[in-house]
C-alpha cells in the first residue's frame, strides 16, 4: 500500500496561563495517533501541559504574495498606537 | 531581456536583500530553485544522519552495563529519532514528500553522515560517540541555529536544547572508564583512537574543496565554513581529552600561539571519500537495517489506515 499519511500541525501550551504555540508537525492516520505521536515527540521533557493537533489541510493561511496589499492598510494608521499622542510627561497617562 | 526573466531577477534581488538583512525565509516565500534544492539536500541529509545515527548506539541498548546506562541510552536514541522527525518535517515544507525522502535514503541516492558507517565494537564506543560525535554535531548545529531558512533554524534550536545531554552522558561514560581499571582505560583510549579522525571528517571537505560552500554561504544556509567549525571542535576537545588523561591520536596536534588555535594533522581524505562512497565498514549493514525496519513497518502503517477508515465510517453512521 502506498497511501500517504496526512500531515498534522502540533500546538503546545507550555504552562497554564499561556497560549498554545505551534511547535512542529508530524504524520499520522487519525487524531488519536497524532496526539500520541505529538506527546512522544514534542513533550519528552515536560515542554507542555496541553496539546492541540490540527490537520494541516484544515489550516487556511494568508498568501505571502498578497502580503503587502493585505497587511498594508494598518501601516498608515499610526493613531492606533499610544505613542501617537502628545501628553504631558508628568501626568502618568 | 524578457519580462519573465526581469521579474525573476527582481524576485531574486528581494530574496537576497531579505537574507542579507538576517530575515528568515519562510516556506511560502519565493526562493531561487537552487536554494530550495540545496536546502532539500542538506536538511534531508541531516535528517537521515539522525535516523541512521540511531543504529550504532542502538546496538548497545540491550548490553548497557547498568539499568541507569540503559535508560539513558534509550532516551538518547529516542531523541535522535525525534531529531530525524524535526528535520524531515522541515524538509517537507520545501515541497518534497516524506515517502520520497525515505526512498532517496533507501536507494542510496541521499547521503547521511559517513561517521555512522563505523562499527561500535565496545561499550566505550558509546561513550566516545556521545562525547565526540554529538560534540561535533553540537558545534555544527549551534552555527546552523542562525541559518536563513526558518523551519530549519527552528528545528536546530529545538535540537540544540536536547543535544547537550547527549554529549554529557558520553563524557561521563568516558570519565568512568578512564578512571577505572587498566582494561577500562585501554578501552576508552581505543575508542578515542578509532573515533577521533572519523569525527573530524564529519565537518566535510576543506573549504577550498567544498562543492556547495560558495552559494551556501551567500544564501546564509551555512554560517561558518567547514574548516572554521572543525577548528572550533579541535580546540574544545583538547582540554576535554586531557581531563580524561587520554591521548588524542594525532602527533601533529600542537598549540599555535600565533593563530590562537591548535594545529592538527591532515585527515585521510581517501578514507573519507571511500566511506562516503559506500565502502565503509558498515555502509551495507546500516542501509539494510533501515530497509528491513521500513518493510517490517508496512503492516503497521496498513493497520493504521484501516483503523482510521473504520473509525471514520463509524462516525458517519453515528451522525446519519
Ligand atoms: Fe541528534
Ligand atoms: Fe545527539
Amino acid at each position: 500500500m502506498n497511501k500517504h499519511l496526512p500531515l498534522w500541525e502540533v500546538f503546545l501550551r507550555s504552562r497554564r496561563g499561556l497560549e498554545h504555540k505551534h511547535v512542529g508537525s508530524l504524520h499520522a492516520a487519525d487524531p488519536e495517533q497524532a496526539m500520541q505521536y505529538a506527546r512522544d515527540v514534542y513533550t519528552r521533557r515536560m515542554e507542555g501541559c496541553s496539546i492541540w493537533v490540527v490537520l494541516a489541510n484544515d489550516i487556511h493561511a494568508s498568501q505571502e504574495a498578497e502580503g503587502e496589499a493585505f497587511f498594508d492598510p494598518a501601516e498608515d494608521k499610526v493613531y492606533r498606537h499610544a505613542s501617537f499622542y502628545d501628553v504631558p510627561d508628568d501626568l502618568k497617562l | 531581456m524578457e519580462i519573465s526573466s526581469l521579474e525573476e531577477s527582481r524576485r531574486e534581488a528581494i530574496f537576497q536583500a531579505r537574507v542579507d538583512a538576517e530575515e528568515k525565509i519562510e516556506p511560502k516565500d519565493w526562493m531561487p530553485e537552487a536554494y530550495r534544492k540545496n536546502l532539500i539536500r542538506q536538511i534531508s541529509q541531516h535528517g537521515h544522519s539522525e535516523v541512521v545515527g540511531q543504529l550504532p548506539e542502538g546496538n548497545w541498548i540491550t548490553r548497557a552495563p547498568t539499568l541507569r546506562r540503559k535508560a539513558v541510552l534509550l532516551a538518547k536514541v529516542q531523541d535522535e529519532a525525534g531529531h530525524g522527525l524535526y528535520l524531515y518535517s522541515a524538509t517537507e515544507t520545501l515541497g518534497i514528500a516524506r515517502e520520497e525522502l525515505m526512498e532517496q535514503l533507501l536507494t542510496g541516492k541521499a547521503k547521511y553522515a559517513s561517521i555512522f558507517n563505523y562499527p561500535t565494537l565496545s561499550w566505550a564506543d558509546v561513550g566516545a560517540i556521545g562525547w565526540l560525535v554529538d560534540g561535533a554535531a553540537i558545534v555544527n548545529q549551534i552555527s546552523l541555529c542562525r541559518t536563513s531558512y526558518g523551519p530549519y533554524a527552528r528545528a536546530m534550536v529545538r535540537i540544540c536544547k536536547e543535544e547537550s545531554f547527549h554529549m554529557r552522558q558520553g563524557y561521563e561514560i568516558m570519565t568512568v572508564l578512564a578512571r577505572g581499571s587498566q582494561e577500562q582505560k585501554a578501552m576508552a583510549q581505543d575508542a578515542l583512537n578509532r573515533w577521533w579522525w572519523p569525527t573530524l571528517m564529519m565537518f566535510g571537505p576543506h573549504d577550498a574543496d567544498s562543492a556547495h560552500s560558495g552559494s551556501s554561504m551567500k544564501w546564509k544556509i551555512k554560517r561558518q565554513s567547514n574548516d572554521e567549525l572543525r577548528q572550533k571542535f579541535v580546540d574544545q576537545s583538547v582540554a576535554q581529552a586531557q581531563h580524561l588523561n587520554l591521548k588524542i591520536p594525532d602527533e601533529k596536534l600542537k598549540w599555535n600561539d600565533e593563530r590562537g588555535h591548535y594545529d592538527f594533522g591532515e585527515i585521510d581524505w581517501d578514507e573519507f571519500t571511500a566511506v562516503l562512497g559506500g565502502a565503509g565498514p558498515c555502509n551495507h549493514e546500516r542501509l539494510e537495517a533501515r530497509r528491513i525496519a521500513h518493510e517490517q513497518g508496512d503492516w503497521v502503517r496498513d493497520a493504521m489506515f484501516a483503523h482510521a477508515e473504520k473509525q471514520r465510517q463509524r462516525d458517519v453512521r453515528k451522525t446519519a
